[in-house]
Protein backbone atom coordinates (compact mmCIF):
# COMPACT_ATOMS: atom_id res chain seq x y z
CA UNK A 1 0.00 0.00 0.00
CA UNK A 2 1.07 3.52 -0.74
CA UNK A 3 2.58 5.38 2.14
CA UNK A 4 0.85 8.69 2.82
CA UNK A 5 2.86 10.67 5.32
CA UNK A 6 0.49 13.57 5.77
CA UNK A 7 -3.13 14.40 5.02
CA UNK A 8 -4.83 17.67 5.78
CA UNK A 9 -8.18 19.10 4.76
CA UNK A 10 -9.33 22.70 4.98
CA UNK A 11 -12.94 23.78 4.58
CA UNK A 12 -13.36 26.89 2.45
CA UNK A 13 -16.45 29.06 2.79
CA UNK A 14 -17.92 30.84 -0.23
CA UNK A 15 -17.52 34.62 -0.31
CA UNK A 16 -15.29 34.69 2.77
CA UNK A 17 -12.68 37.09 1.42
CA UNK A 18 -11.57 38.08 4.90
CA UNK A 19 -9.91 34.73 5.59
CA UNK A 20 -8.80 34.13 2.00
CA UNK A 21 -5.36 32.64 1.92
CA UNK A 22 -5.41 31.13 5.40
CA UNK A 23 -5.61 27.56 4.16
CA UNK A 24 -2.83 28.12 1.62
CA UNK A 25 -0.70 29.87 4.23
CA UNK A 26 -1.22 27.03 6.66
CA UNK A 27 -0.23 24.47 4.00
CA UNK A 28 2.87 26.50 3.19
CA UNK A 29 3.98 26.79 6.84
CA UNK A 30 3.50 23.08 7.42
CA UNK A 31 5.46 22.07 4.35
CA UNK A 32 8.19 24.58 5.11
CA UNK A 33 8.68 22.95 8.50
CA UNK A 34 9.11 19.64 6.72
CA UNK A 35 11.96 21.14 4.70
CA UNK A 36 10.42 20.91 1.23
CA UNK A 37 12.59 22.39 -1.54
CA UNK A 38 11.77 26.10 -1.71
CA UNK A 39 11.16 26.31 -5.46
CA UNK A 40 8.72 23.39 -5.28
CA UNK A 41 7.14 24.89 -2.18
CA UNK A 42 6.50 28.18 -3.97
CA UNK A 43 4.72 26.40 -6.82
CA UNK A 44 2.60 24.48 -4.31
CA UNK A 45 1.83 27.73 -2.46
CA UNK A 46 0.74 29.61 -5.57
CA UNK A 47 -1.44 26.72 -6.75
CA UNK A 48 -3.09 26.22 -3.37
CA UNK A 49 -3.71 29.95 -2.95
CA UNK A 50 -5.30 30.14 -6.41
CA UNK A 51 -7.42 27.08 -5.65
CA UNK A 52 -8.55 28.53 -2.32
CA UNK A 53 -9.42 31.86 -3.96
CA UNK A 54 -11.40 30.09 -6.67
CA UNK A 55 -13.42 28.27 -4.02
CA UNK A 56 -14.16 31.58 -2.27
CA UNK A 57 -14.95 33.51 -5.44
CA UNK A 58 -16.88 30.92 -7.42
CA UNK A 59 -18.05 27.95 -5.36
CA UNK A 60 -21.02 27.23 -3.11
CA UNK A 61 -18.43 25.93 -0.65
CA UNK A 62 -15.72 23.33 -0.78
CA UNK A 63 -12.49 22.01 0.58
CA UNK A 64 -8.80 21.92 -0.08
CA UNK A 65 -6.95 18.73 0.74
CA UNK A 66 -3.24 18.03 0.65
CA UNK A 67 -1.82 14.57 0.67
CA UNK A 68 1.87 13.94 0.91
CA UNK A 69 3.75 10.79 0.03
CA UNK A 70 7.53 10.37 0.16
CA UNK A 71 7.77 11.34 -3.53
CA UNK A 72 4.96 13.75 -4.26
CA UNK A 73 2.42 16.16 -2.91
CA UNK A 74 -1.16 16.13 -4.17
CA UNK A 75 -3.62 18.94 -3.83
CA UNK A 76 -7.33 18.38 -4.25
CA UNK A 77 -9.90 21.13 -4.56
CA UNK A 78 -13.47 19.89 -4.31
CA UNK A 79 -16.65 21.91 -4.27
CA UNK A 80 -20.39 21.35 -4.21
CA UNK A 81 -21.17 23.57 -7.18
CA UNK A 82 -22.16 25.40 -9.24
CA UNK A 83 -19.84 23.65 -11.73
CA UNK A 84 -18.19 25.09 -14.82
CA UNK A 85 -20.19 25.07 -18.06
CA UNK A 86 -17.21 25.40 -20.39
CA UNK A 87 -14.01 24.09 -18.81
CA UNK A 88 -11.87 24.81 -21.91
CA UNK A 89 -12.95 28.44 -21.81
CA UNK A 90 -12.24 28.65 -18.06
CA UNK A 91 -8.73 27.36 -18.69
CA UNK A 92 -7.97 30.27 -21.04
CA UNK A 93 -5.82 33.04 -19.59
CA UNK A 94 -7.83 36.19 -19.04
CA UNK A 95 -11.25 34.58 -19.07
CA UNK A 96 -13.06 35.27 -15.82
CA UNK A 97 -16.56 35.30 -14.38
CA UNK A 98 -15.44 36.76 -11.04
CA UNK A 99 -17.58 39.28 -9.18
CA UNK A 100 -16.87 42.97 -8.86
CA UNK A 101 -16.00 42.38 -5.21
CA UNK A 102 -13.28 39.88 -6.14
CA UNK A 103 -11.87 42.24 -8.75
CA UNK A 104 -11.75 45.13 -6.31
CA UNK A 105 -9.56 43.02 -4.06
CA UNK A 106 -7.08 42.37 -6.85
CA UNK A 107 -8.37 39.05 -8.12
CA UNK A 108 -10.48 37.71 -10.92
CA UNK A 109 -7.95 38.32 -13.68
CA UNK A 110 -8.72 34.99 -15.26
CA UNK A 111 -5.32 33.60 -14.31
CA UNK A 112 -6.32 31.18 -11.56
CA UNK A 113 -6.80 27.91 -13.41
CA UNK A 114 -4.02 28.54 -15.97
CA UNK A 115 -1.72 29.44 -13.11
CA UNK A 116 -2.55 26.23 -11.25
CA UNK A 117 -1.86 24.17 -14.37
CA UNK A 118 1.42 25.98 -14.99
CA UNK A 119 2.70 25.42 -11.46
CA UNK A 120 1.68 21.80 -11.05
CA UNK A 121 3.54 18.84 -12.53
CA UNK A 122 0.20 17.21 -13.28
CA UNK A 123 -3.18 18.89 -13.41
CA UNK A 124 -6.67 17.50 -13.88
CA UNK A 125 -10.03 19.20 -13.70
CA UNK A 126 -13.47 17.69 -13.80
CA UNK A 127 -16.62 19.71 -13.61
CA UNK A 128 -20.32 19.21 -13.98
CA UNK A 129 -22.89 21.98 -13.86
CA UNK A 130 -25.22 21.40 -10.93
CA UNK A 131 -22.76 19.01 -9.31
CA UNK A 132 -19.43 20.72 -8.72
CA UNK A 133 -15.79 20.86 -9.65
CA UNK A 134 -12.83 18.72 -8.67
CA UNK A 135 -9.26 19.72 -9.35
CA UNK A 136 -6.34 17.41 -8.76
CA UNK A 137 -2.75 18.61 -8.84
CA UNK A 138 0.50 16.74 -8.29
CA UNK A 139 3.91 18.14 -7.42
CA UNK A 140 7.09 16.05 -7.47
CA UNK A 141 8.99 16.72 -4.27
CA UNK A 142 12.38 16.04 -5.82
CA UNK A 143 14.11 19.30 -6.83
CA UNK A 144 15.69 17.41 -9.74
CA UNK A 145 12.48 18.01 -11.66
CA UNK A 146 13.06 21.78 -11.56
CA UNK A 147 15.74 21.85 -14.24
CA UNK A 148 13.51 20.28 -16.84
CA UNK A 149 10.66 22.72 -16.33
CA UNK B 1 20.80 46.04 -4.74
CA UNK B 2 19.70 46.10 -1.13
CA UNK B 3 16.32 47.27 0.14
CA UNK B 4 18.19 50.17 1.75
CA UNK B 5 19.19 51.35 -1.73
CA UNK B 6 15.60 50.93 -2.93
CA UNK B 7 14.49 53.18 -0.06
CA UNK B 8 16.86 55.91 -1.24
CA UNK B 9 16.05 55.57 -4.95
CA UNK B 10 12.28 55.87 -4.56
CA UNK B 11 12.51 58.20 -1.56
CA UNK B 12 10.45 55.87 0.60
CA UNK B 13 9.37 55.73 4.18
CA UNK B 14 10.00 52.45 5.97
CA UNK B 15 6.71 51.37 7.57
CA UNK B 16 7.99 48.07 8.92
CA UNK B 17 11.02 45.80 8.74
CA UNK B 18 13.72 48.40 9.57
CA UNK B 19 16.03 45.57 10.60
CA UNK B 20 15.82 43.82 7.22
CA UNK B 21 16.97 46.56 4.85
CA UNK B 22 20.17 44.67 4.07
CA UNK B 23 18.23 42.11 1.99
CA UNK B 24 18.96 41.79 -1.72
CA UNK B 25 16.48 42.72 -4.46
CA UNK B 26 17.09 41.54 -8.01
CA UNK B 27 13.77 41.97 -9.84
CA UNK B 28 10.59 44.02 -9.50
CA UNK B 29 6.92 43.64 -10.28
CA UNK B 30 4.41 46.50 -10.44
CA UNK B 31 0.75 45.45 -10.29
CA UNK B 32 -2.56 45.99 -8.57
CA UNK B 33 -3.85 42.65 -9.74
CA UNK B 34 -2.57 40.04 -7.32
CA UNK B 35 -3.53 37.35 -9.85
CA UNK B 36 -0.88 38.77 -12.18
CA UNK B 37 1.66 38.91 -9.39
CA UNK B 38 1.04 35.23 -8.69
CA UNK B 39 1.79 34.44 -12.32
CA UNK B 40 4.99 36.39 -12.78
CA UNK B 41 7.17 36.50 -9.71
CA UNK B 42 10.73 35.24 -9.31
CA UNK B 43 13.25 35.18 -6.47
CA UNK B 44 14.14 38.36 -4.57
CA UNK B 45 11.36 40.39 -6.10
CA UNK B 46 10.08 43.70 -4.80
CA UNK B 47 6.37 44.30 -5.33
CA UNK B 48 5.15 47.81 -6.16
CA UNK B 49 1.41 48.24 -5.79
CA UNK B 50 -1.39 50.69 -5.15
CA UNK B 51 -3.50 48.02 -3.47
CA UNK B 52 -3.37 48.13 0.32
CA UNK B 53 -5.46 45.21 1.51
CA UNK B 54 -4.51 42.01 3.32
CA UNK B 55 -4.29 40.04 0.10
CA UNK B 56 -1.12 41.90 -0.80
CA UNK B 57 0.57 40.40 2.28
CA UNK B 58 -0.94 36.97 1.65
CA UNK B 59 0.30 37.05 -1.94
CA UNK B 60 3.74 38.21 -0.80
CA UNK B 61 3.86 35.38 1.72
CA UNK B 62 2.99 32.77 -0.90
CA UNK B 63 5.73 33.99 -3.23
CA UNK B 64 8.45 34.72 -0.66
CA UNK B 65 8.36 38.41 -1.57
CA UNK B 66 10.40 40.18 1.12
CA UNK B 67 9.61 43.78 0.21
CA UNK B 68 6.38 45.59 -0.72
CA UNK B 69 6.22 49.23 -1.79
CA UNK B 70 2.91 51.09 -1.56
CA UNK B 71 2.85 53.77 -4.22
CA UNK B 72 1.27 57.22 -4.31
CA UNK B 73 1.75 57.78 -0.59
CA UNK B 74 -0.73 55.10 0.37
CA UNK B 75 -0.65 53.84 3.92
CA UNK B 76 -2.07 50.45 4.82
CA UNK B 77 -4.12 49.82 7.93
CA UNK B 78 -2.34 48.85 11.11
CA UNK B 79 -3.47 45.20 10.96
CA UNK B 80 -1.78 44.85 7.57
CA UNK B 81 1.50 46.17 8.94
CA UNK B 82 1.19 43.81 11.90
CA UNK B 83 0.79 40.89 9.51
CA UNK B 84 3.82 42.07 7.49
CA UNK B 85 5.82 42.28 10.69
CA UNK B 86 4.79 38.75 11.60
CA UNK B 87 5.78 37.46 8.16
CA UNK B 88 9.08 39.36 8.09
CA UNK B 89 8.12 41.48 5.08
CA UNK B 90 9.61 44.95 4.68
CA UNK B 91 6.91 47.51 3.87
CA UNK B 92 7.74 50.84 2.24
CA UNK B 93 5.60 53.78 1.20
CA UNK B 94 6.59 56.24 -1.50
CA UNK B 95 4.89 59.44 -2.67
CA UNK B 96 5.66 58.48 -6.30
CA UNK B 97 3.06 56.79 -8.51
CA UNK B 98 3.44 53.11 -9.40
CA UNK B 99 4.67 54.11 -12.86
CA UNK B 100 7.32 56.49 -11.57
CA UNK B 101 8.43 54.10 -8.82
CA UNK B 102 8.93 51.34 -11.40
CA UNK B 103 10.75 53.79 -13.69
CA UNK B 104 13.16 54.87 -10.98
CA UNK B 105 14.02 51.27 -10.10
CA UNK B 106 14.36 50.31 -13.76
CA UNK B 107 16.73 53.21 -14.30
CA UNK B 108 18.78 51.93 -11.38
CA UNK B 109 19.13 48.53 -13.07
CA UNK B 110 16.28 46.51 -11.58
CA UNK B 111 14.51 44.53 -14.30
CA UNK B 112 11.02 43.09 -14.42
CA UNK B 113 9.74 39.57 -13.87
CA UNK B 114 8.69 39.13 -17.48
CA UNK B 115 8.91 35.40 -17.79
CA UNK B 116 5.97 33.59 -16.33
CA UNK B 117 6.46 31.60 -13.22
CA UNK B 118 7.89 29.00 -13.01
CA UNK B 119 10.58 29.76 -15.59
Amino acid sequence: MEEIALVDTYQVRPGDFRTAGEAAASIKRKLKQLGINSAVLRRISVASYEAELNLIIHSFGGSLTMEMTPVELRLYSRDIGPGIADVDKAMEEGYSTASEEARDLGFGAGMGLPNMRRNADAFRIQSKVGKGTTIEMCFALQPAAEGSR
Amino acid sequence: MTIQEVVQIVDARVLCGEDKLFREITTACGADLMSDVLAFVKDNTVLITGLTNMHVMRTAEMLDIHCVIFARGKLPQEEILQEAQKLGIVVLSTRHTTYTTCGLLYQAGIRGTEKSNPA
